[in-house]
């Protein structure tokens, strides 16, 4: 069992003839997933690692009987791309693109509640359910197949994690990169809804950072109504306020919003341990385990 | 990207919104001809993208010519919050009864954009909101639709504007508000909205904050973007195109991924030290663009020690091994001692190619942290 991608997901590729979709395509097949289709407006008929290419998602999605979509699109025509993938009648669209308007998303997020279908990222290194399935760009070597649900707002730091945990044996059972915008398709409540949901999952991390008020709401949630064990990380404890670091979402606000201490606080006094380090909340995994 | 209120206001002005009369100047001598051709009184106001400019000394009313001509004398070059005045708005001075606020903004949270009145105008909106949240009427806005007629007159009922004026008042935020969704607006905010004796309304003040991922398809205000960074390193930063954030501290820090390079900076103050910068090179940075962070890094005089961590995804670790390598070869001596931690996508050759006469190499990240903060505290020992 898994979360959201498992060895019967079916992924089209949107925008896989460009050069990040070419090269990471590769790379979901060399790790086993199932890559029917590409969708590419204009290429339909192309083939591209032996996978065939059609002009709209929704012509693969019929064709090739695919049940997700992974979108490497431009940010310039990712609005539309992710409202074709939500037009599809796909299961789950995973968005790896980097750079998308707020405005544009804020249009996505509206669309979202009237479809069925869910939306990871955008600006997200995807899912992995590790020796099953991988929709995005992370590396792989580094995950081990286990019981431990990660899920984390940064790409990087989710490698750094999940390194931590495989060095100890703490495998995982999936791994998703929710994303570092403003505004993104699922927040952490909903995939650790989910983790508590999969009797495969024994433990969830859960990677925060400053900005926005997600984690706060997770916390709330968590205490009232999450079984299994949450245990914490926050990034930008030394940020200071009004500076974007890096992530379009990762800014504490003037008004002191945003903070790493509020965050942190709040995960504390819903019972969740949040690791100073990496690694402390890899030992914290293992106590509970 | 913050616009001038000049700026603001001009496009505020062209969309139908009732400004001042004002002019834009660099001298006292142009500032007292336009005083003189605008009418006395006349307030004379910095153009630097802060906030809480008339608190800090950067807004001035002014009666006669030597008023004008010493109160830009005296803010034509003046630091305000960091930034130094080069122009100021010489602008028609409004007797008013009342201030108004009205704005737009995204709210994250909810994921769609906010309308909001309030008639607590000209002070902090922060702080009306902290203090008195009710005070502020807000209306969420459908993204797909816009903000309907209805929506802006129920805000403004909502906040209990002066039934004189509401028609105006919510005809403005209307205005405003398809002006954030056509320029892809973060933030477009008036306050305050003055009305007159004579029940006008006038956008006294004007703030319009863009969405820098929308930039691409606004061409015109692009080519407005006139941030001189202040502090020269940051403005290096801005032409190598990282993105960079300067800290008082001496440990110096490279990485990728925001969230891993926050993690980094964390680490640094967890282990007793203090992060020089936050600098993150992105994905699939090549050697030369490892080289140039180095030089970020090394040109900061603050800087004792340098961390190096990277988890390679796209970014793969030969090509920032290389990158190392090439960089302190060109130095006689290394300036800073480095340490690198390389994990990920070809880490292991990256490691094999590190030519550790030059870096220090740490199999975990914590301990190329450690060891970081324990050389720059060598140094200042």
């Amino acid at each position: 069992m898994s979360v959201y991608v498992d060895d019967d997901t079916r992924v089209v590729v949107q925008g896989i003839t460009g050069g990040e979709g070419s090269f990471h395509t590769e790379r979901m097949l060399e790790y086993g997933t199932n890559v029917v289709a590409g969708a590419v407006p204009g290429r339909g008929g192309q083939t591209i690692h032996d996978v065939p290419v059609y002009d709209t998602v929704r012509d693969a999605a019929e064709a090739e009987d695919a049940n997700a979509s992974v979108v490497f699109v431009p940010p310039a025509f990712a609005e539309d791309a992710l409202l074709e993938g939500l037009d599809s009648g796909l299961d789950l669209v995973v968005a790896i693109t980097e750079g998308i308007p707020t405005q544009d998303m804020s249009r996505v997020k509206k669309r979202l509640e009237e479809v069925e279908t869910r939306l990871i990222g955008p600006n997200c290194p995807g899912i992995i359910t590790p020796g099953a399935a991988k929709l995005g760009i992370m590396p792989t070597d580094i995950f081990q197949a286990g019981s431990v649900g990660v899920v984390s707002r940064s790409g990087t730091l989710t490698y750094q994690i999940v390194d931590n945990l495989s060095a100890r044996g703490l495998g995982q059972s999936t791994a998703i990169g929710i994303g570092g915008d403003p505004i993104i398709g699922t927040p952490f409540v909903d995939t650790i809804r989910a983790f508590d949901a999969d009797p495969a999952t024994d433990a969830i991390v859960m990677c925060g950072e400053i900005g926005g008020e997600d984690e706060e709401q997770a916390a709330a949630m968590i205490e009232e109504e999450i079984k299994t064990p949450v245990v914490g990380f926050i990034a930008g404890r030394t940020a200071p306020p009004g500076k974007r670091m890096g992530h379009a979402g990762a800014i504490v606000s003037g008004s002191g919003t945003g903070t790493a201490a509020s965050k942190i606080e709040a995960l504390s006094a819903a019972g969740v341990p949040v690791g100073e380090t990496p690694e402390a909340v890899a030992d914290e995994v293992a106590n509970l385990l | 990207m913050k616009l001038h209120e000049y700026q603001a206001k001009r496009r505020f002005a062209d969309a139908g919104i009732p400004v001042p009369t004002f002019e834009l100047v660099e001298t006292p001598e142009a500032a007292v001809e336009a005083a003189e051709g605008i009418g006395y009184p006349v307030a004379v106001k910095a153009q630097v993208k802060v906030g809480g400019r008339g608190k800090a000394g950067g807004i001035e009313i002014a009666n006669s010519a030597e008023d004008v001509r010493a109160a830009t004398d005296r803010i034509l070059g003046m630091d305000l919050k960091g930034y130094t005045v080069d122009q100021v708005l010489i602008e028609e001075g409004v007797d008013f009864a009342t201030e108004l606020y009205v704005g737009v903004t995204m709210d994250r949270t909810a994921g769609r954009p906010v309308a909001m009145v309030s008639t607590e105008g000209g002070v902090d909106i922060e702080e009306v909101a902290a203090r008195d949240p009710d005070a502020i009427a807000r209306e969420y806005v459908d993204p797909a639709f816009g903000l309907h007629h209805y929506q802006a007159r129920r805000a403004v009922y909502g906040a209990g504007v002066d039934r004189e004026v509401a028609s105006d008042v919510a005809a403005v935020l209307h205005t405003l508000y398809g002006l954030f969704e056509s320029s892809d607006g973060a933030d477009a905010e008036i306050n305050p909205l003055m009305v007159t004796n004579d029940d006008e309304v006038i956008a006294a003040d004007a703030v319009f904050n863009i969405d820098e991922d929308a930039l691409f398809r606004h061409a015109d205000l692009a080519e407005l973007e006139d941030e001189r960074h202040e502090d020269p390193l940051e403005q290096k930063a801005a032409d190598y195109g990282f993105d960079y954030v300067r800290l008082d501290g001496n440990v110096g820090i490279i990485g990728n991924g925001a969230g891993l390079v926050m993690t980094t900076l964390d680490l640094v103050d967890h282990y007793g030290g203090t992060p020089a910068n936050f600098l993150d090179v992105g994905g699939g940075a090549k050697a030369a663009r490892i080289a140039n962070a180095l030089d970020m890094v090394f040109s900061d005089d603050n800087v004792e020690s340098v961390v190096f961590n990277i988890f390679g995804g796209i970014t793969r670790g030969d090509e920032v091994a290389r990158g190392i390598n090439e960089a302190l070869s060109t130095f006689d001596e290394v300036p800073k001692p480095v340490t690198v931690r390389l994990a990920g996508t070809n880490a292991a050759e990256g490691m094999e190619i590190l030519d550790t006469s030059l870096v220090t190499v740490e199999d975990t990240l914590e301990a190329a942290v450690q060891d970081a903060v324990a050389a720059a505290q060598e140094v200042t020992a």
